[in-house]
């Protein structure tokens, strides 16, 4: 017997297709896990992690196989288990907790009867010795009322206790392995510390035999013994953690550790740049003269359902919100889920009518609901969405998306009008070539792009940006507002970036205001994220963004529960 | 609880709104109809003088409005007049069809709700497999034969061939079970042709749509056997479309079962609108309409209630 838990070598995962076509997802992947180590695959979205994560469980997606190579977990072929026996493999040997907790639990049944159900049906424990073990695991991962918890339903839940839970589901059998893939990506930063802290107390008190799927560099940095970096389907480098970390030897990996550690640095030196030529567009007239905002809210109140007699809808998301944008500036909004933030965003482009509160545009008052704006104001205040995806029509080309707006707001036709389409894919670095296609074929980035390109052909004066990088790789996202901080230079464009990420606005935002459960809670400059003086759960989502050196986690903050919301809601 | 049953209070105020304006338009829709019912009564050889004292004497003379309210009442007090043809009550006509009409609907869902859903069910749970095409092409055939073409092949080859079974389903009082075989297979298994195919895709359609939800996924991952996973974790969340696509079809079985009543000389409800029709018998016609709209409305909202239940985002709310 080797004293390695899990021994992968040679793995090839292909497409199904039909033979010549196939296209290799996998590439002779090859790793060892020794007992009681966490091994850390590293890769972007397409890397093939997620795919030799579950070859593990013996489990391939719709449309892929194995092709070839070794998987050996526990002295167990997993390649060589027939249908029966791999049931048994996942009940017993391995186990797995999904990206998000969410969607991975049935919203029809409850969570007690999923996080037992196969060591019941497997017989591997009785029924009541499987829900003595739950709710012994709920309470060693600190969840709250162990014994009851477990009567719920997912959606009675939050998304941080969902997430445990599905560890504890995990650990009912006492695994020979556990896959985490990236289990706390769904998460807010300030419960994503928390879950963080609970899985490595976890994985250190039973001496877990952990797979750790990761994007994040600096998470993976908390948790992992060791690290395997994959880019296209094959191994780019693996060794120790810190030593790849710190001194990466593969170009590729140099890349991901320069784009998280880099982006800081870089980000210092762009936001200078952007700063100094907001100054040089607004300079042209007298320096002196105060600068008439772009836009100012004044005491927004929005929400939504049914209007009670005072004029309050009877689910708020956004109370008494005041802000202004400068001309040409950058304004951050970071909030967590449910802070209101995408409701802001809503209310400013006139999806969401406001219950109360004024907008103006230039001085001007803005209606409150887009249908009763005027086209010059619609032109002037452009929405960029999260998911291009979603935003974009996979039937149209992008030409055809591009002209629409020119065509409502210009009027433009023919050669005008493709002359500029073809400007508006230089501005954002696309080539013209891309006019012919559709957004199925485009990459992640590019459709970002395009939608970006979109906002742009109207000619806005302002940008509403709702988490526009958040769907995308560290790297792709990074170019994005590079594109986005040169725009500003050279158009004089406004934004307002909401984001959960508080690198994103740094490295774009000149100015910044923290959403709290719907209610301002700290603005000002960029700086005031640094200023010992600034709100406590300013400093708090500062402080829960991983950083890449070992041992972060153990000095990470205090978590939301001990801030004390009663603090938050006396500053209210 | 309590959300039910605001949900029911409130859709059945909404379907009491329904049914008064779909008595408008039926009462309409069957004045505007070519025709009269006292020329029809008496033939083409009635003196106008006869033709006019009948119009008396059933009311046709007066204006549509008045008849319109008279025949409401009428229907809201369960007296809904009497038929222009033979002079009975509409209620008694519709009391001697309806029990035979839920009978025969109530036979084929028993029959045909658990075959469906067997059909739907193996099918998702063998998706892409020989059986699964197996069976959506036996299902789509059946649903393209036309109903009388079964009914008549299963005539000829079952009651006439083999005489295993009768080719007409007589009135029995208290039939024996062999009796109650002999006079309903033949007519179930038509409609079972015709309702099964429907409920088998949407069944199919709505666990396939939950296969592919990250749950499913990870059910598998923990070492859930597929059977499993398609009966305890995909079937609770599909049964909203499920139920619905059974509603539609059982309301079909009380109003679009003609073909297959003609043929077996069945005295359902539908045969007694259809006959309405041609004699020019509003007060039938006009009920009968009104009891298929109702019953329609009944089961959906039965659906509706159904896919709450079975929510328990929705049921505890």
């Amino acid at each position: 017997m080797s004293s390695h838990q899990v021994r992968v070598s040679n793995l090839r995962v292909v497409t199904s297709d039909a033979a010549d076509r196939a296209a290799v997802l996998v590439k002779d992947v090859s790793f060892t896990i020794p007992r009681g180590e966490v091994l850390a695959l590293i890769g972007e979205s397409g890397s093939g992690k997620t795919t030799v994560a579950l070859a593990l469980l013996g489990h391939t997606r719709a449309g892929c196989r194995i092709a070839g190579g070794s998987i050996e977990v526990a002295g167990t072929d997993v390649l060589a288990l027939g249908s029966r026996q791999i049931l048994d493999h996942r009940r017993r040997r391995v186990a797995y907790i999904a990206q998000s907790a969410a969607a991975a639990f049935n919203p029809a049944r409850r969570i007690m009867d999923q996080v037992t159900e196969t060591t019941v049906v497997g017989r591997l424990m009785t029924r009541n010795a499987a829900r003595e073990k739950a709710v012994e695991l709920f309470r060693s991962l600190a969840l709250p009322d162990p014994h009851r918890i477990g009567e719920r339903y997912p959606h009675q839940v939050s998304g941080g206790q969902l997430q445990r839970l599905l560890a504890a589901m995990a650990l009912m059998s006492d695994p020979e392995l556990v896959i985490f893939d990236e289990p706390t990506t769904a998460l807010d930063v300030t419960t994503q510390v928390e879950v963080l802290r609970e899985f490595k107390r976890l994985i250190q008190e039973r001496g877990t035999t952990a797979l750790y799927v990761s994007h994040d560099l600096a998470v993976v940095a908390q948790l992992a013994d060791r690290v395997v970096v994959l880019n296209s389907g094959e191994v780019r480098e693996s060794g120790p953690t810190m030593r790849v970390l710190g001194t990466p030897t593969d170009s590729y990996t140099r890349s991901l550790v320069a784009a998280a550690t880099g982006r800081e640095a870089v980000c210092a030196l762009r936001r200078e740049v952007a700063i100094a030529a907001s100054v040089g567009v607004s300079g042209r007239g007298d320096l002196s003269e105060p600068l008439e905002p772009l836009l100012s809210v004044d005491g927004l109140t929005a929400g939504y359902g049914k209007v009670d007699a005072e004029g309050f809808p009877s689910a708020i998301a956004l109370r008494d919100v005041s802000l202004v944008v400068k001309r040409g500036g950058a304004l951050g909004v970071i909030g967590e889920s449910g802070s209101g933030k995408s409701t802001l965003a809503r209310a400013l482009a006139g999806i969401v009518a406001p219950a109360f509160g004024t907008l103006r545009l230039e001085g001007q008052l803005l209606e409150a609901r887009m249908e009763r704006r005027p086209r010059k104001q619609l032109r002037r205040i452009q929405i960029v969405f999260q998911h291009a995806d979603a935003a974009l029509n996979p039937a149209h080309t992008v030409a055809h998306i591009l002209s629409r707006p020119l065509k409502l707001y210009f009027g433009m036709h023919g050669t005008e009008r493709n002359e500029r389409i073809a400007r508006l894919l230089d501005l954002v670095h696309l080539d013209r070539s891309m006019a012919a296609r559709r957004p199925p074929e485009l990459s992640g980035g590019q459709k970002q792009r395009v939608n970006l390109a979109r906002a742009l052909a109207a000619e806005p004066a302002l940008i509403l940006c709702d988490e526009v990088t958040s769907a995308l790789d560290a790297a792709v996202g990074a170019a994005i507002l590079e594109l986005m901080a040169e725009l500003r230079r050279e158009l004089g464009l406004s934004y307002v970036f909401i984001s959960h990420d508080v690198s994103a606005i740094r490295a774009i935002c000149d100015e910044v205001t923290v959403l709290y459960a719907g209610q301002v809670v700290d603005s000002g400059p960029l700086r005031r994220l640094d200023d010992p003086a600034a709100h406590p759960y300013t400093r708090l989502l500062v402080s829960c963004v991983p950083e890449m050196r070992s041992g972060w986690l153990e000095d990470a903050p205090a978590t939301l529960g001990q801030l004390g919301t009663a603090r938050l809601d006396a500053s209210r | 609880m309590q959300v039910i049953l605001r949900l029911i209070l409130k859709r059945l105020a909404a379907a009491a709104l329904t049914l008064l304006l779909v008595s408008v338009i039926v009462f309409t829709i069957t004045s505007l109809l070519p025709g009269d019912a006292a020329q029809t009564a008496l033939g083409q050889n009635a003196t106008p003088a006869a033709v006019a004292a009948l119009r008396l004497k059933l009311g046709l003379d007066e204006p549509a409005i008045l008849r319109y309210l008279h025949w409401l009442s009428g229907l809201l007090s369960g007296h809904p007049g009497y038929s222009y043809s033979d002079g009975l009550p509409v209620s008694a006509l519709i009391a001697k069809r309806l029990p035979e009409s839920l009978l025969l609907a109530a036979a084929t869902a028993v029959v045909s709700v658990p075959i469906a859903l067997t059909f739907g069910i193996l099918a998702a749970m063998y998706r892409g497999s020989m059986l699964d095409r197996t069976l959506s092409t036996t299902a789509l055939a059946m649903v393209a034969v036309p109903e009388f073409l079964v009914a008549t092949v299963g005539v000829l080859i079952f009651a006439v061939k083999l005489r295993w079974v009768s080719a007409l389903t007589f009135e029995l009082d208290h039939p024996s079970l062999r009796e109650f075989l002999r006079g309903y297979t033949l007519p179930v298994l038509s409609l079972c042709f015709a309702v099964v195919a429907q409920m088998a895709r949407m069944t199919r359609a709505a666990i396939v749509d939950q296969l592919r939800q990250p749950y499913a996924e990870m059910a598998a991952l923990k070492g859930v056997s597929t059977s499993r996973i398609v009966l305890t974790h995909a079937l609770p969340n599909a049964v909203g479309p499920i139920v619905n696509a059974i509603a539609l079809s059982l309301s079909f079985l009380l109003g679009g079962t003609i073909i297959v009543e003609t043929i077996f000389d069945y005295p359902g409800i539908a045969r007694l609108m259809v006959d309405a029709v041609s004699y020019r018998d509003m007060p039938v016609l006009q009920t009968c309409a009104m009891i298929f709209s109702a019953a329609y409305l009944g089961l959906v909202l039965i659906a509706d209630v159904c896919a709450i239940l079975s929510n328990p985002k929705l049921r505890r709310q």
